[in-house]
């Protein structure tokens, strides 16, 4: 009789196991053929001289592609304007999304109405924005110029897009507007999981807003605010579809960032330099949040 | 969190939501304007704010000019395609990874996860290269296999979460009266998770409706083309028609706000709630 029963088991946990990886199967196999596959492909191309232009050889050339880049010097341009990308994009989106989120944090009339409304961005992509705003900072007929000159911020039309010292900047303003919304959501999402309990204590305690900010809120949410970032800088450092709608990487090349750059690489056919791209950007975004979270790890076990 | 129930701190805290209010809704605002104005008064000076006649000129002459109506039926079927195969493929697995403890249950949940570390187009080349290989480019249905596993991973992550809600005993109960453990899922506890699959669904069109990258690469012919893959010729022509350009953006964001309103909420859930959980 027990032997039974340990039979019936088995041979039912073979069955269900057999159920639960025909289940997996066909996600295991898409991601598998179609993302893991070209990127094992891809990694391997980046040692190799893989030109669509021209296949007569596609040698193993080891770490040329890498070195050619290095030196190369429209490379190191863009690899300077992600670093100015990404922190000029992430400080104001992140400091203007806390303050949306501690806005809207207290329950008030139509506020599902209002955080609907402000949600817009998220389903537009971001090549859309670029061409949204790329019309809104046109030099000529663009609005901001027009509402810039109406409040008497400017005197003469800026041409945002076609001088290389604004295109950065004009840019920059349009992944800001992206992504505020974001940073908001995610903030005030942990900020209700915050209890009310500390608050009250915080207040009973006198504590004043500034006090209580930093003293109560902040630390609360630390764990959250710093995944956040985290998520956010690899994002936007890997979303060049703004730019390619905003500016295409121009004028002269002055907002291509290193992602832009190696789409465009790949459209011109040099897949082996293309493909180095990828692999640094890669390698570096590994490392950097390797470091940023072992970074916020020994503080969270101070506390 | 802050206890002011002061007026001047109240003043300045609706002052600035109505403020992000206002820059959140000016651009969509712009477009549309810009989209219904007499072509000609586009580059008229003075700008106007309200036109004072409102016109379809310019998506009349979008679609004459151009074969929008076809990049529409193109992203239409490609994304409605991909977001169900994607969405029905994840289900399962997001089933077996919300129910289960196995060996290798960990290596999954990371080798999906770091593809949302990876963008897409990273492999763009070797991706293109394969595709030739099985003679999908340039093809529709190759570019909704390859949105399909492009989808899947935070698809699988959201459904995930979804099913973490759901009591086990509800398809325990299904199986002890002799539903297999398919029919329990689709029958039992699909019908529960309603709003989430409708909103992973939902995520998963509005990407693939947007996706740019791969469509301009995979894609050559015009009658292939999606609208992202249109757009993007159109504003890499030298002189750029803005009158018909505004009503071509009008008519691609359009499609995916409506779908967000109804979903947002659920997505929202869907995501905050999984990256808290992990």
């Amino acid at each position: 009789m027990g032997r039974e029963l340990s039979t019936r088991r088995r041979q039912f946990t073979g069955r269900t196991a057999l159920t639960l990886f025909l289940f997996m199967l066909p996600a295991v196999a898409f991601v598998g053929m179609f993302t893991y596959y070209p990127l094992a492909n891809g990694i391997s191309m980046a040692f190799r001289n893989y030109n669509l232009n021209d296949l007569s050889d596609t040698s193993w050339v080891g770490l040329k592609n890498f070195s050619t880049l290095l030196n190369d010097e429209m490379f190191r341009g863009t690899v300077k304007n992600s670093v100015v990308w990404v922190v000029g994009s992430l400080v104001p989106q992140f400091l203007i999304g806390f303050t949306m989120a501690l806005w809207l944090r207290r329950k008030f009339r139509f506020r599902g109405t209002y955080q609907a409304l402000v949600f817009f961005p998220w389903a537009v992509s971001g090549f859309l924005i670029g061409i949204l705003f790329r019309w809104m900072f046109n030099g000529e007929f663009g609005v901001v110029n027009d509402l810039l000159m109406k409040t008497q911020l400017i005197e003469t039309p800026v041409p945002w897009l076609a001088d290389a010292r604004y295109a950065m900047v004009a840019v920059i303003v349009a992944n800001v507007w992206y992504g505020v919304t974001f940073f908001a959501i995610m903030i005030l999402a942990a900020l209700q999981s915050v209890p009310e309990e500390l608050y009250e204590a915080s207040a009973i305690d006198g504590a004043g807003k500034v006090r209580t900010l930093f003293s109560i809120t902040i630390p609360s949410i630390r764990t959250t605010l710093a995944l956040t970032v985290l998520l956010r800088v690899i994002w936007i450092f890997n979303s060049p579809e703004l730019i390619f709608g905003m500016t295409g990487g121009g004028p002269a090349n002055e907002t291509h960032i290193v992602t832009s750059y190696m789409i465009q690489v790949t459209q011109e056919g040099d897949y082996g330099r293309a493909s180095a791209m990828g692999v640094m950007v890669v390698f570096v975004l590994m490392l950097f949040a390797i470091f940023y979270l072992l970074s916020i790890r020994p503080k969270k076990a101070m506390r | 969190m802050i206890r002011d129930y002061s007026t001047a701190g109240r003043i300045v805290r609706f002052a600035g939501l109505g403020l992000c209010l206002l820059i959140t809704i000016f651009p969509l605002y712009w477009i549309l304007v810009t989209s219904f104005k007499e072509p000609g008064t586009i580059f008229a000076y003075p700008l106007k704010y309200w036109p004072s006649d409102w016109s379809l000129a310019n998506y009349e002459g979008l679609f004459e000019q151009s074969n929008f109506a076809v990049y529409l039926g193109n992203s239409l079927l490609v994304s409605l395609v991909a977001a169900a195969l994607a969405t029905v493929i994840s289900l399962l697995a997001a089933y077996v990874l919300a129910r289960f403890e196995f060996v290798s249950k960990g290596a999954v949940m990371g080798a999906f996860l770091v593809t949302q570390m990876i963008p897409g187009f990273i492999a763009l080349g070797s991706l293109y290269i394969l595709m030739t290989r099985l003679y999908l480019v340039d093809n529709r249905w190759g570019l909704v296999l390859v949105y399909v596993a492009v989808s899947i991973p935070l698809c699988t992550v959201m459904l995930r979460g979804f099913f973490e809600n759901v009591p086990a005993s509800l398809e325990e109960a299904a199986m002890v009266d002799g539903c297999s453990r398919l029919s329990a899922l689709f029958r039992v506890l699909v019908p529960v998770m309603t709003p989430g699959i409708a909103a992973s669904f939902i995520f998963n069109f509005v990407n693939c409706w947007n996706e740019l990258f791969l469509s301009v690469t995979l894609m050559n012919s015009d009658s292939n083309k999606t609208v992202p893959a249109a757009l993007n010729g159109f504003i890499s022509s030298y002189n750029i028609d803005w009158g018909s350009m505004s009503a071509a953006a009008v008519l691609s964001i359009i499609p995916t706000m409506v779908l967000f309103a109804f979903a947002s909420r659920y997505i929202v859930e869907g995501l905050t709630s999984g990256a808290v959980k992990e």
